[in-house]
């Protein structure tokens, strides 16, 4: 077991250097292609020379290699490597602000985001999952199985727009007119985006669409499983047993359904940050999604590597986390 | 502790000196698309105390099935028990509410199947398995409880039972795992014990220790067995009486003895003439034509006619007779018994 951890661990090296790298080139490539990032900062004027070389110059803009289109920049990742590995600086941003202090402002909203969108898709998939699962053929099973493929079908930048436009403005504005609703809820919670006077009211909404998706996956891989399980012959024992039916599905048959669907939720948390990147631009949440879609736009190079490496190690670590997890929930599971 | 033998509250109607268990023309039939299975078409037989009874047949001839009926955890749908009386000490279990028949269940008739790994929940220890009857059926405390299942992992003779006890199913072998099976159903002190195909799964050596295992501890119960299998050997050598089933329906009846002796059905002889025979070696072993009626399509008449070396015009237009009697303690279902029995 610890074995196993440590080679899992010695195997994150290649994988955030490999990705490092990949994003680094991407970055100079931007670079390299749509010239100097520095000279957004001056808008439509044109800078002085003198001063725009300087800005340059200090924010490590300045090397040949980011004029030279296709130039690998093998020795501005040296230096990169070695300022974040040796020093933990991921360099700056072009208003000069640390790159760290920037994750440290976004991180929080995108925590709260990714939380509300588990915990739904993990309930609710759950709850529906087992009430189709165990009875095949019934409505609940039918509606379950249409509304998830529904779901599946239509992709988050659509379901995110159409659910602002419909929830968000239409029906909170009916809300907003109404005087006995609390504002928590008609401009909070029913807001077209986040509110920063209602910092988890206005995260409930984005939070379930970013989870829509995998909880349409959750519900059918907990109905599969599900009715899977209460043929199983295990089952039949616990029956034999004389248990309650209440303790023959909640305790034999779901422990064993929910294996599969406790994997998914957990390698999930990689996918719903890449979600969390259109879903926090389509509600305008401050999150690292949003900073990282920013930052890509005006070729902040160290923001983008900065910030997507520590999104790569996070997936990581969940993954690392989820398999280790599995050992728990079956026993029959060792690494060696 | 709590005494395990403290029998629950009587169950109304009960009678302590009728048969632990009789099955009166029992009917189960599964609804499927492809039509209605009659796979129990008329089953009966008794169990006194402290008896082994054997139900032998092929696959498919509804012998699971009616154990299955008989303990009430037939998949409903497909299945359903459309008729018949399964009497426990004179109370027709198929009479009473969910509830109850829940607490006869593991209590009164307890049942253990034919594979063990499957049929024990792989990501339970075998002591949370096991001690779970005390929680749930005595309302024992954890350790209590715990401590019930070790003396019952001993008690089936499992080695180390105080650190088995903590192993899952995976970690047993199969020898032990059907012993944990049986320690389950024991765990109560059941009446009535159903092993369904008990030794099927397992190499003919634990086969051995693992019937001799359950002989043992059905005698010092004095706990009735029904002992369902396809294994001729096994038979002849732990069952008291013997009912052979085919296509649903029992079509022979007899102690142990009669019917190796002398079998007065056709199909009964075809089953002892396919046990392969030291004696014989070297010729070639004679088998039973042709294969067992899909339940949705039985033939007309005998169901077992097609196959059948004695069939008359007669089998094949009149249904089967009902069982007749071949001596006063044994049955038949064939026109022919007579000359079944007296063709040796």
């Amino acid at each position: 077991m610890g074995r196993y951890v440590i080679r899992r661990l010695l195997q994150f090296i290649p994988t955030v250097l490999g990705t490092m790298f990949l994003l680094h080139y991407m970055t100079s490539l931007a670079i390299q292609f749509s010239g100097n990032p520095v000279r957004a900062l001056f808008g439509d004027r044109t800078p002085p020379p003198a001063l725009l070389e300087a800005i340059t110059e200090r924010l490590g803009y300045g090397d040949p290699c980011l004029s030279q289109k296709g130039n690998w920049c093998i020795g501005l990742f040296g230096d990169r490597l070695q300022s974040v590995f040796f020093h933990f600086d991921f360099g700056i941003n072009l208003r000069q602000r640390e790159v760290t202090d920037l994750v440290a402002d976004a991180l929080p909203f995108t925590l709260k985001l990714l939380v509300i969108a588990i915990l739904f898709e993990a309930v609710v998939g759950i709850a529906a999952g087992v009430l189709a699962g165990l009875r095949g053929g019934s409505f609940t099973d039918y509606l379950v199985k249409i509304s998830t493929v529904f779901i599946i079908s239509v992709p988050i930048f659509v379901l995110g727009v159409v659910v602002r436009e419909f929830v968000g403005v239409k029906f909170g504005n009916v809300l907003r007119g109404q005087d006995w609703i609390p504002d928590v809820i008609s401009t909070g919670m029913f807001s077209p985006g986040f509110k920063p006077d209602y910092p988890f009211a206005s995260l409930i909404i984005p939070g379930m669409v970013l989870g829509a998706v995998s909880l349409a996956t959750t519900a059918r891989l907990t109905r599969t499983s599900i009715m899977e399980n209460i043929r199983a012959d295990y089952v039949r024992t616990a029956k034999a047993k004389g248990l309650t039916n209440k303790r023959v599905i909640g305790v034999h048959t779901l422990r064993n359904s929910l294996i599969p669907v406790i994997t998914f939720l957990g390698v999930d948390i990689g996918a719903a940050m890449a979600g969390a990147v259109v879903t926090e631009t389509i509600f305008n949440v401050p999150g690292i999604g949003r900073l990282v879609t920013m930052s890509a736009r005006t070729g902040e190079s160290s923001v983008v590597v900065g910030v997507v490496t520590m999104l790569v190690l996070v997936v990581l670590v969940a993954n690392l986390l989820v398999d280790l997890l599995y050992a728990v929930l079956d026993p029959r599971i060792r690494y060696e | 502790m709590t005494d395990v033998n403290v029998k629950l509250d009587a169950l109304p109607g009960l009678d302590p000196n009728a048969l632990p268990l009789e099955v009166k023309n029992l009917q189960v039939e599964f609804r499927t698309r492809n039509g209605i299975a009659h796979a129990v078409n008329g089953v009966s037989f008794d169990l006194r105390a402290g008896e082994t009874r054997a139900i032998l047949g092929e696959s498919g001839c509804g012998k699971s099935v009616t154990a299955q009926a008989i303990m009430g955890i037939l998949d409903t749908p497909p299945g359903f028990v459309t008729g018949g009386e399964i009497l426990y000490r004179g109370v027709d279990l198929l009479k009473l509410p969910e509830s109850e028949r829940r607490k006869v269940r593991a209590n009164r008739i307890a049942m253990i199947f034919q594979d063990a790994l499957s049929a024990l929940n792989p990501v339970f220890t075998v002591g949370f398995q096991l001690a779970e009857l005390f929680r749930k059926h005595r309302g024992m405390s954890r350790q209590d409880a715990k401590a019930r299942a070790i003396e019952l992992l001993d008690l089936v003779k499992i080695p180390a039972a105080r650190q088995r006890v903590n192993d899952y199913p995976h970690q047993f072998s199969g020898g032990m795992r059907q012993r944990v099976m049986i320690a389950m159903a024991l765990a109560l002190d059941p009446e009535v014990l159903i092993a369904d195909e008990p030794t099927t799964a397992l190499d003919v050596t634990v086969q051995a220790q693992i019937m001799a295992l359950l002989a043992e501890l059905q005698q010092e119960r004095n706990m009735g067995l029904v002992l369902i299998t396809h294994d001729m050997g096994v038979v002849a050598d732990v069952a008291d009486r013997i009912s052979v089933m085919y296509a649903g329906r029992v079509i022979e009846e007899a102690g142990v003895d009669d019917i190796y002796a002398s079998p007065a059905h056709p199909y009964t002889k075809g089953l002892l003439e396919s046990i392969p025979r030291l004696d014989l070696k070297g010729q070639e072993l004679s088998a039973i034509k042709g294969l067992p009626p899909a339940l949705t399509n039985l033939p007309s008449g005998c169901a077992f006619n097609p196959r059948c070396r004695y069939a008359q015009d007669v089998c094949r237009k009149d249904p089967a007779p009902s069982l007749l009697q071949v001596s006063p303690s044994r049955t038949a279902a064939c026109h022919f018994w007579k000359e079944v029995k007296g063709d040796e």
